[in-house]
């Protein structure tokens, strides 16, 4: 089979509302994560490392950020004369108001998927933290002679509104139960959104759909078939991490800082790409304490961090604090400054002297560009 | 082609012979630098932000990493239509092939190359220094005098003078004179290596020179004084600010050492003035609990559980739990082992220091002063568990440790 058979969709907006601190001025592909990367990053080097050549963006709202990063694709080697990445805004017309639920997207881009070529589709949100194995995926899925396969983990479900599944072994994981719901589950098996399936069956689902005015993704196109298409699980056992709060997302990137996870995550074989900023390598000061932390490039040191990750050019002053933190790209810590549980959005100062104190079960989050 | 005002030649071929064992697989201009660089990242990105964005760079010895590291140009934004970068090596013509024989050779079997941008201007580069310089401004320098060649000047101390080419110039910048590396220097104005030519002189002069058997083809000792002799105008234009040749192991070791001096004139940080370069997709670096570092320079990929202090680590380097690096220079993906100390160093590409391995030493621990220098240790190379490796020493082999 030609590995290039799988067309990848990205949705780039859902659970936007489950993030909206930082989804305010992005979409939850483009919220920063672990010192240099954006959320999108993740599934889209999955993708590429899984031999996919073309991927289509799927976009609702808030999307200049996430444009700029992309671009044409170049750090993923998507950009490409022939297929490659490309950029699905909001359509609107034919009875659609224009990507606000996975299903509109998706009809959005009918036309997209009705003119590429390939056989498969992998579908996948933005909103996990993983180096899905896609490869593996999609001999899973060709292997169980499912009509479609749902990437799953085990454990204390998400606060969002994403499928809770039950899964027959006997039966190759085949799903016997969906259940819809945002109630926190202590330990089950949950979806990570990601799906194969062929696409002809993707665009015959979705025009059903349609003529029978059904407009919920998981509950119309997915439940619904539980008993009449072969739904597989596919359950993800290594390192993944699912953003669905504040809190969540601050807990994701704490994991960052196990050896054990970045080794998982950064596998050097499946390198997670993105954007090229060409920073200078990170300075460290002649009398920096820094311990426990993730640095990108470009940041210079004169004070002290301690399990923090710190992105692209932040600087701490000599004579500052910073523990347990998220300082996101541009940062400015000035002297002085005490710095706990704080998530920092791009570009903010805090001042000489100020001292900020949130909780590790309760971050303070400061908005983009704010000057404390 | 579209017509060019103005196009650049990188001299990229040179061995590099002093800088010994790092230059044994790769071009000097390829010679990492300064933590996430090269050195030819500086004439290249120097030409994209002067606005220059035809570039041909001439390779001639071991240029496999260097064309590989070029690429189509896109890390400098040299991916072009019109112009670009172009790798320019050595080639067979019909009346037989020859190499490089001199800097200005290179050029004279370029011409046709050169011609088909129809430049007014040619700017000379050479990959072996670091420094940012407009050559726009260069350029309009050299309008403005309505030059033939101008050479890029720097005003050094007297005390090196004596290792440069010297130019004696007149009020208005106007060379009189020529030194080469005289013993008593009467000017400390040295040549920085970077010329421009209004090329239909410099086509000219190439093609005489080329006739000429007893010539060197060199730029230097050639060519420009053959301009100077029959009265062209060469001008001698001031740059103000960091320079510095890279061709030794001292002065390699000390240019990347420079970017921890606060003191030191060159700002990488400058977002105005980026150095671009190829990197590989790295995570961020991780610095752990027990480690200890200061003074640093440190990429992305590295993990960090030892000591590091004044030293510059490039990308995926190593540094384990009790581990010691001090003044030294960690080219990528170098592992330094638990226990193990390296000081004032340069350890390159991939290599391995074992655990208790002992890499170089600080010159006040040396009993004979006058032995003592950097210690290299050259790439893909493994010094064993508990081995030494002792200053100034040049590995070009594993070394043996216990077993």
């Amino acid at each position: 089979m030609r590995v290039n058979n799988i067309l990848g969709i990205l949705f780039s907006n859902s659970y936007d509302e489950a993030l909206p601190e930082l989804t305010n001025l992005r979409t939850m592909g483009s919220v920063p994560f672990g010192g240099r990367y954006r959320m999108i990053d993740f599934p889209l080097s999955s993708m590429v490392n899984g031999g996919i050549s073309k991927v289509g963006v799927i976009t609702k709202s808030n999307y200049r950020s996430l444009m700029d990063h992309l671009a044409q694709g170049r750090p993923w080697d998507l950009a490409r004369k022939h297929e490659g990445m490309v950029l699905l805004p909001p359509f609107s017309g034919g009875g659609i108001a224009g990507n606000q639920t996975r299903m509109e997207g998706l009809t959005g881009a009918l036309a997209f998927l009705k003119n590429s070529k390939e056989e498969y589709v992998i579908m996948s949100d933005c909103h996990v933290v993983g180096n899905l194995d896609y490869r593996a995926l999609f001999k899973a899925h060709a292997a169980s002679g499912a009509d479609i396969t749902v990437a799953a983990k085990r454990g204390r479900a998400p606060r969002l509104d994403c499928m809770r599944l039950k899964a027959d072994a006997a039966q190759g994981m085949r799903l016997t139960e969906i259940a819809v719901s945002r109630e926190e589950t202590p330990d089950c098996l949950y979806s990570l959104n990601t799906f194969v399936l062929r696409k002809a069956l993707l665009e015959r689902l979705l025009q059903e759909a349609l003529n029978l005015g059904r407009t919920d993704f998981e509950r119309d196109l997915i439940q619904l078939h539980v008993h009449s298409l072969r739904i597989h699980a596919a359950e993800v056992t290594a390192y993944v991490q699912v953003v669905d709060s504040l809190q969540g997302y601050y807990d994701a990137s704490m994991t960052l800082l196990q050896p054990g996870n970045r080794r998982t995550l950064f596998d050097a074989q499946r390198p997670v790409l993105t954007k090229v900023q060409d920073d200078m390598p990170t300075i460290y000061g002649l009398h920096s304490n820094i311990k426990n932390c993730l640095v990108a490039d470009g940041c210079q040191l004169e004070g002290e961090a301690e399990n923090s990750v710190l992105f692209r050019g932040v600087r701490i002053e000599a004579g500052a604090s910073v523990r347990n933190c998220i300082l996101m790209q541009g940062t400015y810590i000035s002297a002085g400054v005490q710095l706990e549980s704080v998530i920092a959005d791009k570009g903010v100062v805090i001042k000489p002297g100020k001292t900020l104190v949130g909780a590790a079960n309760y971050p303070i989050y400061l908005a983009k560009q704010i000057v404390v | 082609m579209q017509k060019q005002e103005c196009i650049a030649m990188l001299l990229a071929g040179g061995q590099g012979s002093r800088l010994g064992v790092l230059t044994k697989f790769l071009a000097k201009p390829a010679v990492p630098y300064g933590g996430k660089y090269r050195i030819i990242d500086f004439p290249l990105s120097n030409c994209v932000n002067s606005g220059i964005d035809t570039v041909g760079v001439l390779t001639q010895y071991q240029p496999l990493e260097l064309t590989d590291y070029i690429g189509n140009g896109q890390p400098w934004d040299l991916d072009r239509a019109n112009g670009g970068v172009h790798v320019l090596s050595p080639y067979q013509q019909i009346k037989g092939s020859q190499w490089y024989k001199g800097t200005a050779n290179a050029i004279y079997q370029n011409i046709h190359f050169i011609d088909r941008y129809q430049p007014e201007y040619v700017l000379i580069l050479s990959g072996d220094h670091i420094y940012k310089m407009d050559y726009a401004r260069m350029l309009d320098f050299h309008k403005a005098k309505e030059a033939d060649c101008t050479i890029a000047m720097l005003e050094v101390p007297w005390e090196e003078a004596s290792r440069f080419g010297l130019m004696l110039t007149d009020e208005a910048s106007r060379i009189t004179e020529f030194e080469e590396k005289p013993k008593n220097p009467r000017s400390n104005k040295a040549s920085m290596g970077v010329y421009v030519f209004t090329w239909a002189k410099l086509r000219a002069y190439l093609i005489a020179d080329e006739a000429r058997a007893d010539s060197s083809n060199d730029f230097g000792k050639d060519v420009i004084p053959a301009m100077h002799a029959a009265g062209e105008g060469v001008f001698a234009y001031p740059f103000d600010g960091y320079w510095k040749d890279v061709g030794t192991i001292e002065s390699l070791w000390e240019a990347n050492l420079d970017l921890l001096n606060p003191k030191v004139d060159i700002d990488l940080s400058d977002q105005d003035w980026k150095i671009y370069s190829r990197n590989p997709a790295s995570p961020p670096h991780f610095v752990a609990e027990g480690a200890s570092v200061q003074n640093a320079m440190i990429s992305a990929g590295c993990e960090v559980e030892g000591t590091v202090d004044f030293s510059i680590l490039f990308s995926q380097v190593t540094v384990e739990k009790d581990a010691v690096v001090r003044d030294s220079i960690l080219m990528p993906g170098v592992t330094v082992k638990r226990g193990a100390v390296v000081q004032y160093a340069i350890v390159a590409e991939n290599s391995v220091i074992e655990e208790g391995a002992v890499v170089g030493a600080r010159p006040e621990d040396c009993a004979q002063l006058d032995a003592w220098g950097v210690a290299v240790v050259g790439s893909g190379l493994r010094v064993g568990r508990g081995a030494t490796v002792t200053p100034s020493a040049m590995i070009e082999n594993d070394v043996e440790g216990e077993i």
